[in-house]
C-alpha cells in the first residue's frame, strides 16, 4: 500500500517528522517497507528545450536533437528514439553523468550510429514517474528552462510503501493508515462527515440487477449505482495527477484517475461505466463457462462459473471487484457516466484473482475486506470530484440489495492485557487508544462493553482487543521478564529416538562418513526400485518428477548424490543421512532410518592410493564396520543380532545381509548394491551400503540403579590356542566361533578368527579357518591334562558344526 | 705360579678386553678367561696343589684378578652395546615429511541443518524446554483447521501446499507446511505447564535461491497459567543472544498477522549489512528473523483447552535461514544437493558438539 506523507496529512493533522511517522507505522503493525524521497532521486533532472530535431543520418526511426539546458553554454546534442521529440518542445533533460532510475543505470557519453549522444531527453518511465516510455515527458511551453524538474512540478514528497497484513483491509486506505497513526497520539484524524450530493437529474433510469442463485451468500450481495449526465471527460487536475504520480500511477483521464484516487484514498474501490455503452439491464451474477472478457488491461480472460462478473445484455462487461471490460470503459467522448459502489465476497475474489492472476487495487481490497458501510460515502465522494471535475448532474442513488456489516460487542476484562501482555495499562488509556481506532467502549468497573467498527471484521475476541491496545502503546513497552525455572537444573531434553539419531549422527561422522540431507521425496522410479512407489504416498501436485513420491529408503538419494559428486570429478566418496522414510501415509509409517554408502575407494582409512596402504576394493565387511560402529553407540552389539544371509532388495544376492534381533524385528540391510540397481543409477560397483531402522533398536530399560555390576578381575592369566579347520566354503565363520565358544562357556572367554585362507593346496570347494581361542582360567592354574580337554572338546565341537576337520 | 706371571697374565687379558671391538669377540675373550677352560679359571684350578700358605696368599690375588676381568667385561660390554646402539640409530633414519592419510575423524563432516538444531536444543535444554515431534504426512485439520485457518485460506491450495490424492473417504492427506500441527498434537497429549520446541522437516510448493519445496523449522510453545508477551520476549531475546554468540542483542518486536496466535508479531534483529556481509547483533539495519505470538484462544479451544484458564506463547522460525546467518551460506538449494565439496567446507566435525557447558561453536 502506497502513499505519500503529504497525502496522509489530508487525513492527519500533525507536526510529525517523517521519520516518527516511519517508525510509528512499522511499531503499530503496518510495516514499511520502502521509503522514497522523490525530490532527492530526480534531483539531477532539469527542465530544456529542444531547439532543432532532425532525422538520424544513420538510423529511420531516431532523431538528433539540440538541446538548450539553460546553462547558457553550447547546444548539447542528443541522440533521440522518441517519435514525439520536435523542435520547440519542452522536456526533461539528463546530462552524461545522471543516474536514471527507471532504467537503472548511470548515463554515459555515446556515440549512436556516428552521432555523439551526450545526453538524454527522458520519459516518465524513466523517471520512474509511470510506466509510460512511448515518448518523452512534454511540458507546458512556458516551463521555466534550467529549472529543476522537481521544484517544477513541487515534488517534495517522501513516497512510503506499507505491507499490509491479510487481517488490516481497513488500512488498504490512506484514511484508515491515518486513523491508525492517530490512535497512538501522533497527530489528529481530520474525519469530517461525507456530505451527499443532491440528485438534480432525477432517478438513475438504468436497470440493476443481481442474478445469484444462491440468495444465502451472493458473491456480490450489494450494488449501488448512480448516473451522472452530461460530464466532460477531461484530463485530471494536477493535483489529482501528482497524487497519482506520486504512488506510481499513470494518470489517464478524470472519471479513471478519481476512482483510483477514492480506491487509495478511502480503500474503496469503485468503477464508471459509459452508461451509453451498457446494453439493457446491467447486472451482476455469477460467470458461465466458455464467457469471454477483454479487460481493462487489454488481455482477455476465460470466464468460468466460480466467477462473479457484472454482465449487461451483450455479456459479461466486468470482472466483479477485479477488473472493469473495455466495451463499456470511458473515454474522451463519454458523457453518461453509471458509477458502480458494490460488495463483493473476500473469498470468492481471492480465488477469482489467483485463477486470473489479475493483482488489481480493487482485488486487494476486496480481498482483504472493505467496509460495507463505505458504500454510500463512496459514491457521494466520487460524485463530489466528478462534477467539480467533469461537470454534469447527478441522479439519484439506486441501491440493489444489503450487506449489513456485522455488529459485535465484546465483554472484555480490563485484567486481560496485564494476563496475555504483562502490560499495565490504564482504563482511561484503553478508552483513548480504542476510541481512536473507532471503538465504542461503555460500562464501567472490571469488565466493559466493547463495540467494534465495522470496518474492522478481524476482531472478533478478548484477544484481539488485547492486540489493538498492545500494538498502539508499543510492544517495546512490555517489561521482559525471566520465564520462570520450573526445576532446579533442567531436565533431560531429548527421547531416545532423538538421541539415537543425533548419536548415530556422531557415530558415522567418526568414521569419516559426510552428513547429508536430502529431499523427502523422490522420483517414482527411484521409489519403486527400492519397495515404495505407492499411489497412497505419491504427491497430487508435485513440483517435478523427481520429487513426486514419498522416498521408502534414503539409498535412492544417497546414490544419486554418489553419481552427481563422481560426475563433479569426486571418485571417492563416503555419504550418508539420518532421516525418515514413509512405508505408509500413516503416523507410524513414518520411521526413522540411518543409512550410509561408500563408493570410489573411500575406505575408512582414506580413498585413492597411498604410500601406506594398497588401494583395495571397498566390501562388505568395510560397511559393516560402519553398521556395527554406530550400532555399537547406540547399545546394540552387532555380533549379538542374528546376521542372516537375506538379501535387501537393493542387494547384491551373495554379498549382503540381513540384521535382525529376531525375524519380526529387522534392524536393516547392508552389503553391496546389486548392480542392476548400480546401472540405474550409472553406478559403477563395488558400491557398499547399510540401512538401519533406528526406530526398531530395543528401547533402554529403565534401571532401578545407574550402579554397574561388580568386575571381577582373575588373577591368572589367560591362555591362547590356536586352531585351523578345513570346511566346505559356504560354511559361516560366525558358525565356528559359535561351536568353539559353546565347547565350554564357562572357560571360554573369547573366540577371534584371525585367518581365512582359500586355495593353495586346500580343495577347490574348501577353506581353511584359523582361530584363536581365549581360555580364562577362574579359580585355579589349568594342568596340561584340564587344557587338552578343552582343546579337544573344541575341535569336537567345530568338526561336528561345520562338517570340517582339524587342519594338521 | 708366580705373583709375576699372575700379573702378567692380568695384564694380558685386561688390554685385550680393551682391545676387543665386537660383541662376540668379547664373549670368546670372557670364555677364553673366565670359562669353564678359561685362562683365570685354570688359575683358580691351581690353588688346590697349593701349600696351604701360598694359597693364603695366592688365593685372594687370583680371586681379585677374576673379579677385575668380570668387571672390565661387563664394561666393556656396555661400551659396546652403546657403541652398536649409536650406529643402529644412526643408521634408523626415516622420512619424517610423508603425509598420513587423513582421520576419519577429520573427514567426517555434519549437515549444518543437524549442528543448528543441535545448538537450539542446547540452548533450549537450558531454559527447560523439551522437543516434541510429529509426522511429516498430516491432515487438514492439524496442518490448518485446528490452527485457525479459516476454510477458504490461500494456504490450503494446491498452489502453496503438496497433498496426497484424496482417499476413499475423501480424505486428502498434505505434507505439513509448519511445525505447528505439533503444537496441536502436544497439547492435546500433555497437560500443562508445557514447554516444548518442535524441529522438523517442512514442506510448500516453492523453489528459488531462497525457497526449497522442503526446508526445516522450529517452534516453540509455551502453556501454563501465566506466561505472556513479557516472557515470550526473554525466551527470545535469551535465545538470540545466546544462538548467534553475542553478549547482547537489540530486538524489535513488529505487531504482525497469524491465524494461529493473537496478539501476533515478527521480531526483528539488529544486523549489519555493510561491506556485504551480515553480522548479526551489530550495525543499525533490521533483519526480520522469526514470527510470533501468544496462542490464539480458538487454537487453545481447538486443543481442548480453556483459553480463559490456559494461556502460553508459541514462536516460528527457519533453521536453514538460521544457519545461513550464522555460517554464512548464501544458497539454500545447495543444503540439499549433497555436494561433498560443500558438506566439507560448511559441515561441522564430527566430535564438535553443542553444549551450553563447552560452548555452542568453537
Amino acid at each position: 500500500m502506497k502513499f505519500t506523507i503529504n497525502w496522509l496529512k489530508t487525513h492527519l493533522d500533525t507536526k510529525a517528522s517523517n521519520e516518527e511517522i516511519i517508525d510509528t507505522l512499522t511499531m503499530i503493525g503496518l510495516e514499511v517497507e520502502e521509503v522514497t524521497d522523490q525530490a532527492k532521486i530526480l534531483e539531477n533532472f532539469t527542465i530544456a528545450k529542444v531547439i532543432e530535431a532532425k532525422k538520424h543520418p544513420n538510423a529511420d526511426k531516431l532523431q538528433v536533437l539540440l538541446v538548450d539546458d539553460g546553462k547558457g553554454g553550447e547546444p548539447i546534442k542528443v541522440v533521440c528514439g522518441a517519435p514525439n521529440a520536435k523542435t520547440g518542445m519542452m522536456g526533461v533533460f539528463a546530462s552524461t553523468g545522471t543516474y536514471i532510475p527507471g532504467a537503472d543505470f548511470t548515463l554515459k557519453k555515446g556515440n549512436i550510429r556516428g552521432e555523439q549522444s551526450n545526453g538524454m531527453m527522458c520519459s516518465e518511465k524513466e523517471l520512474l514517474l509511470s510506466d509510460d516510455h512511448e515518448g518523452i515527458i512534454e511540458l507546458l511551453n512556458d516551463a521555466p528552462l534550467g529549472v529543476k524538474y522537481v521544484d517544477y512540478v513541487k515534488m517534495d514528497d517522501v513516497m512510503i510503501d506499507v505491507a499490509i497484513t491479510p487481517n488490516r483491509g481497513d488500512c488498504a486506505s490512506v484514511f484508515g493508515i491515518a486513523r491508525d497513526i492517530s490512535a497512538t497520539g501522533l497527530g489528529n484524524l481530520k474525519d469530517e462527515p461525507i456530505k451527499a450530493i443532491p440528485a438534480s437529474a432525477g432517478e438513475t433510469t438504468i436497470p440493476i440487477e443481481l442474478r445469484f442463485e444462491d440468495k444465502e451468500n451472493p458473491a456480490c450481495p450489494l450494488f449501488a449505482g448512480r448516473l451522472i449526465k452530461n460530464i466532460k471527460n477531461v484530463s485530471s487536475p494536477n493535483w489529482l495527477q501528482q497524487r497519482l504520480r506520486d504512488i506510481g500511477l499513470r494518470p489517464i483521464n478524470a472519471l479513471v484517475d478519481i476512482t483510483n484516487f477514492i480506491t487509495y484514498d478511502r480503500g474503496r474501490p469503485l468503477h464508471v461505466f459509459d452508461a451509453d455503452k451498457i446494453a439493457g439491464t446491467l447486472h451482476a451474477r455469477m460467470g458461465k463457462n466458455g464467457e469471454k472478457l477483454e479487460a481493462l488491461d487489454n488481455k482477455s480472460y476465460d470466464i468460468d462459473e466460480t466467477m462473479c462478473v457484472i454482465a449487461d445484455d451483450s455479456g459479461t462487461i466486468g470482472l466483479g471487484g477485479i477488473m472493469g471490460g473495455i466495451s463499456t470503459s470511458s473515454d474522451e467522448n463519454t458523457t453518461n457516466v453509471l458509477l458502480e459502489c458494490a460488495w463483493f465476497d473476500p473469498i470468492n475474489i481471492a480465488k477469482t484473482g489467483r485463477k486470473t492472476g489479475i493483482n488489481s487495487d480493487a482485488r486487494y481490497r476486496f480481498e482483504r475486506y472493505v467496509d460495507p458501510s463505505s458504500t454510500r460515502d463512496g459514491i457521494e465522494l466520487a460524485t463530489k470530484l466528478i462534477l467539480e471535475i467533469c461537470g454534469g448532474e447527478a441522479c439519484e442513488i439506486k441501491v440493489i440489495g444489503e450487506k449489513n456489516p456485522k455488529e459485535r460487542i465484546i465483554n472484555f476484562p480490563l485484567a486481560e492485557i496485564e494476563r496475555l501482555t504483562g502490560l499495565k495499562v490504564s482504563y482511561a488509556e484503553i478508552k483513548v487508544i480504542l476510541t481512536r481506532l473507532g471503538f465504542w467502549l461503555s460500562g464501567s468497573g472490571e469488565i466493559v462493553k466493547i463495540a467494534v467498527p465495522t470496518w474492522r471484521p478481524d476482531i472478533e475476541q478478548k484477544a484481539d482487543i488485547v492486540e489493538e491496545v498492545m500494538r498502539i502503546v508499543g510492544v517495546d513497552k512490555i517489561p521482559v521478564e525471566p520465564l520462570p525455572a520450573l526445576s532446579g537444573v533442567a531436565k533431560k531434553m531429548l527421547t531416545p529416538s532423538q538421541n539415537n539419531r543425533r548419536l548415530a549422527r556422531r557415530a558415522l561422522a567418526t568414521r569419516g562418513l559426510k552428513e547429508a540431507i536430502t529431499y523427502s521425496f523422490i522420483s517414482q522410479q527411484d521409489a519403486k526400485l527400492f519397495g515404495g512407489g505407492d499411489k497412497s504416498l505419491r504427491l497430487a501436485n508435485a513440483i517435478a518428477n523427481d520429487m513426486s513420491d514419498m522416498r521408502p529408503s534414503l539409498l535412492p538419494s544417497l546414490l544419486r548424490a554418489a553419481s552427481r559428486n563422481i560426475n563433479r570429478g569426486f571418485s571417492d566418496g563416503a555419504i550418508f543421512e539420518v532421516g525418515q522414510v514413509f512405508l505408509d501415509d500413516s503416523e507410524n509409517g513414518q520411521k526413522n532410518y540411518a543409512s550410509a554408502i561408500r563408493y570410489g575407494s573411500a575406505k575408512i582409512n582414506g580413498a585413492g592410493r597411498h604410500w601406506q596402504s594398497k588401494a583395495e576394493k571397498l566390501d562388505f565387511y568395510d560397511i559393516k564396520a560402519d553398521l556395527a560402529a554406530m550400532f555399537d553407540v547406540l547399545g546394540q552389539d552387532i555380533e549379538k543380532a542374528q546376521i542372516i544371509a537375506e538379501p535387501a532388495i537393493w542387494a547384491h544376492p551373495g554379498r549382503s545381509a540381513k540384521v535382525q534381533l529376531g525375524p519380526k524385528n529387522i534392524l536393516g540391510h547392508f552389503g553391496e548394491i546389486h548392480p542392476s540397481i548400480l546401472a540405474k543409477f550409472d553406478l559403477e560397483g563395488p558400491l557398499v551400503a547399510f540401512e538401519a531402522n533406528l526406530d526398531a533398536l530395543p528401547k533402554p530399560r529403565k534401571k532401578a540403579t545407574k550402579s554397574k555390576p561388580p568386575i571381577s578381575l582373575s588373577d591368572l592369566m589367560a591362555l591362547k590356542r590356536d586352531f585351523a579347520f578345513v570346511v566346505d566354503k559356504d560354511i559361516a565363520g560366525a558358525d565356528i566361533i559359535k561351536a568353539a565358544k559353546n565347547a565350554n562357556k564357562a572357560m571360554i572367554s573369547q573366540v577371534n578368527i584371525f585367518d581365512v585362507f582359500e586355495g593353495g593346496n586346500l580343495e577347490k570347494n574348501k577353506k581353511s579357518i584359523a582361530i584363536e581361542v581365549i581360555i580364562q582360567p577362574k579359580d585355579k592354574t589349568l594342568t596340561d591334562e584340564e587344557i587338552e580337554t578343552i582343546s579337544a572338546a573344541i575341535i569336537k565341537a567345530v568338526e561336528k558344526a561345520t562338517a570340517g576337520i582339524l587342519r594338521g | 705360579m708366580s705373583d709375576i706371571s699372575l700379573e702378567q697374565l692380568g695384564e694380558q687379558v685386561l688390554s685385550d678386553i680393551k682391545a676387543v671391538k665386537d660383541k662376540n669377540a668379547l664373549e670368546q675373550l670372557r670364555v677364553g678367561t673366565l670359562g669353564k677352560k678359561g685362562s683365570v679359571s685354570a688359575l683358580l684350578s691351581t690353588l688346590g696343589k697349593m701349600s696351604p700358605d701360598e694359597r693364603k696368599i695366592m688365593g685372594p690375588k687370583i680371586n681379585a684378578l677374576k673379579q677385575q676381568v668380570a668387571k672390565e667385561i661387563e664394561t666393556r660390554q656396555n661400551e659396546l652395546r652403546a657403541i652398536e646402539l649409536e650406529l643402529r640409530l644412526k643408521s634408523e633414519k626415516i622420512d619424517i615429511s610423508l603425509p598420513l592419510q587423513p582421520a576419519p575423524t577429520s573427514t567426517g563432516r555434519i549437515h549444518p541443518v543437524s549442528q543448528v538444531i543441535d545448538e537450539i536444543s542446547a540452548v533450549f535444554s537450558g531454559m527447560g524446554f523439551s522437543i516434541a515431534e510429529g509426522p511429516d504426512i498430516e491432515s487438514d485439520e492439524l496442518n490448518f483447521t485446528a490452527l485457525n485457518f479459516p476454510p477458504d485460506h490461500p494456504a490450503r491450495e494446491m498452489h502453496d501446499t503438496f497433498f496426497f490424492e484424496p482417499d476413499e473417504n475423501g480424505e486428502r492427506k498434505l505434507l505439513r507446511t509448519h511445525t505447528s500441527p505439533v503444537q496441536i498434537r502436544t497439547m492435546k497429549s500433555q497437560e500443562p505447564p508445557i514447554r516444548v520446541i518442535m524441529p522438523g522437516r517442512t514442506y510448500r510448493c516453492d523453489s528459488d535461491q531462497t525457497h526449497t519445496p522442503m526446508f526445516h523449522q522450529v517452534e516453540g510453545l509455551v502453556i501454563d497459567k501465566s506466561t505472556h508477551i513479557g516472557h515470550l520476549r526473554w525466551v527470545l531475546e535469551e535465545f538470540l543472544k545466546s544462538f548467534f554468540e553475542v553478549d547482547n542483542i537489540k530486538t524489535r518486536f513488529r505487531p504482525s498477522f497469524f491465524p494461529f496466535t493473537e496478539p501476533s508479531m515478527e521480531v526483528d534483529v539488529q544486523c549489519d549489512r555493510s561491506g556485504g556481509e551480515m553480522k548479526i547483533g551489530q550495525g543499525s539495519d533490521w533483519l526480520e528473523i522469526l514470527g510470533c505470538g501468544m496462542v490464539h484462544p480458538n487454537v487453545l479451544r481447538n486443543a481442548g483447552l480453556d483459553p480463559d484458564v490456559y494461556q502460553g506463547f508459541a514462536f516460528g522460525m527457519g533453521i536453514d535461514r538460521l544457519a545461513m546467518l550464522k555460517y554464512g551460506m548464501a544458497d539454500l538449494r545447495a543444503f540439499f544437493d549433497a555436494d561433498v565439496r560443500w558438506m566439507e567446507h560448511y559441515g561441522f566435525r564430527p566430535l564438535d558438539m553443542p553444549t551450553l557447558f563447552g560452548g555452542l561453536s568453537s
